[in-house]
C-alpha cells in the first residue's frame, strides 16, 4: 500500500500495565480518504486518532504518517504534526488571544511567516468557516459552534495533509452540529485526508469513504458506509448502531 | 360606558427604596439589634477619634522642641520627632553632607517603578531604561567616580536602601520563580528534583536565618581575601527566599492550565518554550496576579528585617535614629506612625495596582 497515508501496523497500547487500549490495530488511510471512526465509549478510537500526531505513544507495531516512521524521535514527531491538523471535542482555543491571534500564532512561530501575511491567511480560513466577521473578538465571546470553527480554521492555518477530528460536535448544543459538520463537509470535498471520530450517523453516510467500527481497543469491522450501515456483519457492530439509531 | 365610571380610590405612594434614608433605614437600622450595633459602635467610633485627634492634632507638639515634647507626655504627640528626626529616619547613617545623592537615586528608582506600572512603556526602552536607572543609583549612592566620594555600602541605609532591596528581590526573584515552577513541573527528574529540594529547603526556614547565613556565614566558606559585599548577599539572600514562594504560587497557576490547552499548543507544532512563553504563562501568571501581589507586598515590608545584619533600611534607621539621643528617644511611637505611613502609602498603592491589572486582564476575557 504505497499510497496510504497513514499507515498502523499491528498497533498495540496500554495505559499502565493492566488496561489494553489499542489490540493489534491495522489501518491503512489513503490519500484523500475520509474515514469515520465509531464505537462505544472507552472503545479507543480517540486514542487511536491521537496516535496519529503522537499526543498519545504507543508501545507496539509501527505507525507511519506520509512516510514518516512515528518513534521517540523528537524530529519526527515534528515533521508530523507539521502534515497533521486536529479539532478537539472542547475547541481548545487559547482563551487568553483573540480568535485572528489564534490563528496566527502558530504559522508565526513556528512556520516563521511574516505578521502580515499570517494575518491574511488567517482571514481567508476565517471566511471559509464564514466567521471572519469576528476575528477581532476572543474566543469565550464565541458560540460554540463559532468556537469549534475557529478551531478548524486554526488547524488549517498549518496547510495540514491530514485533518483529525476528535468528536468534533459532541460538545455542542444540538441547533450548532449543523453549522461545524457543513464546515467539514466542506472541506472533505476539497481532498484532504480526514480522520473523524463521530456518533453522527448522517454526517458519516455523507462524507465517509469508510467507516470503522471500534470495540474494547479493536477493530471489528470497517466498510463503506452503505453496507456499513445497511449490512454489518459484526454482532457487536448491530447492537451498536440498534443502540445510536433506534433512539 | 360613562355612566359606569367609578374612580378608583387613590393608592398609598409606594415606599422609596433608593436614596441614603431608605438605605440607612435597610442597612443600619433593620431592627433594634441592628440600630443598637449601629449606634453603639458610631460611639465607640467617635470616642476614639476624639481621644485620638486630642492626642495627635489638639494636644500635638509640631515643633522640634524637646522640652515641649517632654512637656506634652503622655498627653498630647510629639510630632516634633519627625521634623527634627527624619533625614536620619529617611536616609541612615549616610553622610549628612551628601544628602542630594540618596534623594536623586531614591526618586529616580521610584520614577522607573511608576513608569514600569503603565502600559504605554511597556517596550524595549523600559529595558534600556531600568539598565540606565540600575546604573545611575549605584553610581550615585556608592560613589568613587565621577568625583563623588566613596560611601561604604555599610552606611548606606533608610528609604533608599528598603526601596533597592525590595524592587531588585522583585525582579530578580520572579523570573527565577517561574523557572522553578516550570522546573517543578519538568519530565525530567534530576530537574524537578533540584528544585523541589530548592524550595523546600528554602520554606523550611526564616528569612531571617537566610539573610543570617547569607551576612555571617557565607564568607566563611569564600577563599582567603576574596568577600562579596553584605549589600549584595543579602540581596541574593532575600531574592532566593521571595522566590521560593513565589514559584509555590507560579506553579498554582500552572496546574490550573487545562491540559488540552498543552495538546493544541502540541499539535500546532509549538516547542515547549513557545508553549510555555505564549500558551501556558500568560494564562497562568494572569490567574495568580492577587496572591503574587501579596507577595510582593510581604516582601517589600520583609526588607525590614535587614536590621539584624546591621543594614539599617526604614525600621532599622529609625532605631538608629532614636536610640542614640536620649531627648528624643521617648517619642518612637510618634516616629513609626511616620514610617508606617510610608509602608502603607506604597503598599496600598501596590495592591490598587493589582486590582487594576486585574481589571484589565479581566476585559479580555469577558463574555
Amino acid at each position: 500500500m504505497s499510497d496510504a497515508i497513514i499507515e498502523f501496523d499491528k498497533v498495540n497500547k496500554w495505559y499502565g500495565d493492566t488496561f489494553h487500549v489499542l489490540r493489534d490495530i491495522d489501518l491503512n488511510v489513503a490519500r484523500g480518504e475520509k474515514i469515520v471512526i465509531c464505537g462505544p465509549s472507552g472503545s479507543g478510537k480517540s486514542t487511536l486518532i491521537r496516535c496519529v500526531n503522537a499526543l498519545e505513544e504507543y508501545q507496539e507495531g509501527r505507525i507511519v504518517v506520509d512516510g514518516i516512521a512515528l518513534t521517540d524521535d523528537v524530529k519526527a514527531v515534528e515533521a508530523v504534526r507539521r502534515k497533521v491538523g486536529m479539532v478537539f471535542q472542547q475547541f481548545n482555543l487559547f482563551p487568553h488571544l483573540t480568535v485572528l491571534e489564534n490563528l496566527t500564532l502558530a504559522p508565526m512561530w513556528v512556520g516563521h511567516t511574516s505578521k502580515k501575511e499570517a494575518e491574511e491567511r488567517a482571514m481567508q480560513q476565517l471566511e471559509r468557516v464564514r466567521i471572519a466577521e469576528q476575528a477581532r473578538k476572543f474566543p469565550l465571546q464565541l458560540s460554540g459552534g463559532q468556537q469549534q470553527r475557529v478551531a478548524i480554521a486554526r488547524a488549517l492555518c498549518l496547510t495540514p495533509k491530514i485533518m483529525l477530528f476528535d468528536e468534533p460536535t459532541s460538545a455542542l448544543d444540538p441547533e450548532m452540529i449543523k453549522e461545524v459538520l457543513d464546515v467539514i463537509v466542506e472541506l472533505a470535498g476539497q481532498g484532504m485526508t480526514m480522520l473523524c471520530v463521530t456518533h453522527e450517523m448522517g454526517f458519516a453516510k455523507a462524507v465517509a469513504d469508510r467507516v470503522v467500527f471500534m470495540d474494547q481497543g479493536q477493530i471489528v469491522e470497517q466498510a463503506a458506509p452503505h453496507e456499513f450501515f445497511d449490512r454489518p456483519t459484526n454482532e457487536r457492530t448491530r447492537d451498536f448502531l440498534a443502540k445510536i439509531i433506534g433512539h | 360606558m360613562a355612566a359606569d365610571f367609578r374612580s378608583i380610590a387613590p393608592r398609598e405612594a409606594p415606599v422609596r427604596t433608593e436614596g441614603a434614608v431608605p438605605w440607612l433605614r435597610r442597612n443600619l437600622f433593620a431592627d433594634w439589634k441592628n440600630a443598637l450595633a449601629t449606634v453603639l459602635l458610631v460611639a465607640l467610633g467617635v470616642y476614639a477619634l476624639q481621644r485620638f485627634g486630642q492626642w495627635g492634632v489638639a494636644r500635638a507638639v509640631f515643633t522640634p522642641d524637646a522640652d515641649a515634647c517632654q512637656a506634652a507626655r503622655g498627653i498630647g504627640a510629639c510630632w516634633g520627632v519627625v521634623a527634627e528626626k527624619w533625614r536620619f529616619i529617611i536616609f541612615g547613617r549616610y553622610p549628612f553632607d551628601q544628602l542630594w545623592r540618596p534623594e536623586i537615586a531614591t526618586a529616580l528608582m521610584l520614577a522607573v517603578v511608576v513608569v514600569s506600572c503603565i502600559r504605554r512603556f511597556w517596550n524595549v526602552w523600559l529595558a534600556a531604561m531600568w539598565a540606565v536607572v540600575l546604573a545611575a543609583f549605584f553610581i550615585l549612592m556608592g560613589g568613587g567616580v565621577l568625583g563623588l566620594d566613596p560611601v561604604r555600602t555599610n552606611l548606606w541605609g533608610g528609604l533608599p536602601l528598603t526601596v533597592m532591596l525590595a524592587t531588585l528581590s522583585i525582579i530578580l526573584a520572579f523570573p527565577l520563580a517561574v523557572l522553578v515552577a516550570l522546573g517543578r513541573r519538568s519530565n525530567l527528574p534530576a530537574i524537578r528534583t533540584v528544585c523541589i529540594l530548592y524550595i523546600e529547603l528554602i520554606r523550611g526556614v526564616p528569612l531571617i536565618s537566610v539573610l543570617f547565613m547569607a551576612s555571617f556565614m557565607f564568607p566563611l566558606f569564600m577563599p582567603q581575601g576574596m568577600t562579596i559585599d553584605v549589600l549584595v548577599r543579602v540581596l541574593v539572600g532575600i531574592t532566593l527566599f521571595a522566590a521560593a514562594y513565589m514559584a509555590e504560587i507560579v506553579r498554582g497557576g500552572l496546574q490550573a492550565i487545562p491540559n488540552g490547552q498543552l495538546e493544541a499548543a502540541d499539535t500546532l507544532g509549538l516547542s515547549y518554550w513557545q508553549t510555555q512563553r505564549k500558551i501556558v504563562l500568560p494564562q497562568a501568571l494572569a490567574m495568580v496576579v492577587p496572591s503574587m501581589m501579596n507577595n510582593f507586598i510581604s516582601i517589600f515590608k520583609d526588607t525590614s528585617l535587614v536590621t539584624i545584619v546591621s543594614l539599617y533600611e526604614l525600621t532599622g534607621a529609625l532605631s538608629l535614629a532614636l536610640n542614640s539621643d536620649v531627648d528624643w528617644r521617648p517619642f518612637k511611637i510618634e516616629a513609626y506612625f511616620f514610617i508606617a505611613a510610608i509602608y502603607f502609602v506604597v503598599c496600598f498603592a501596590m495592591s490598587r495596582y493589582s486590582l487594576w491589572i486585574e481589571a484589565q486582564l479581566g476585559a479580555s476575557r469577558a463574555r
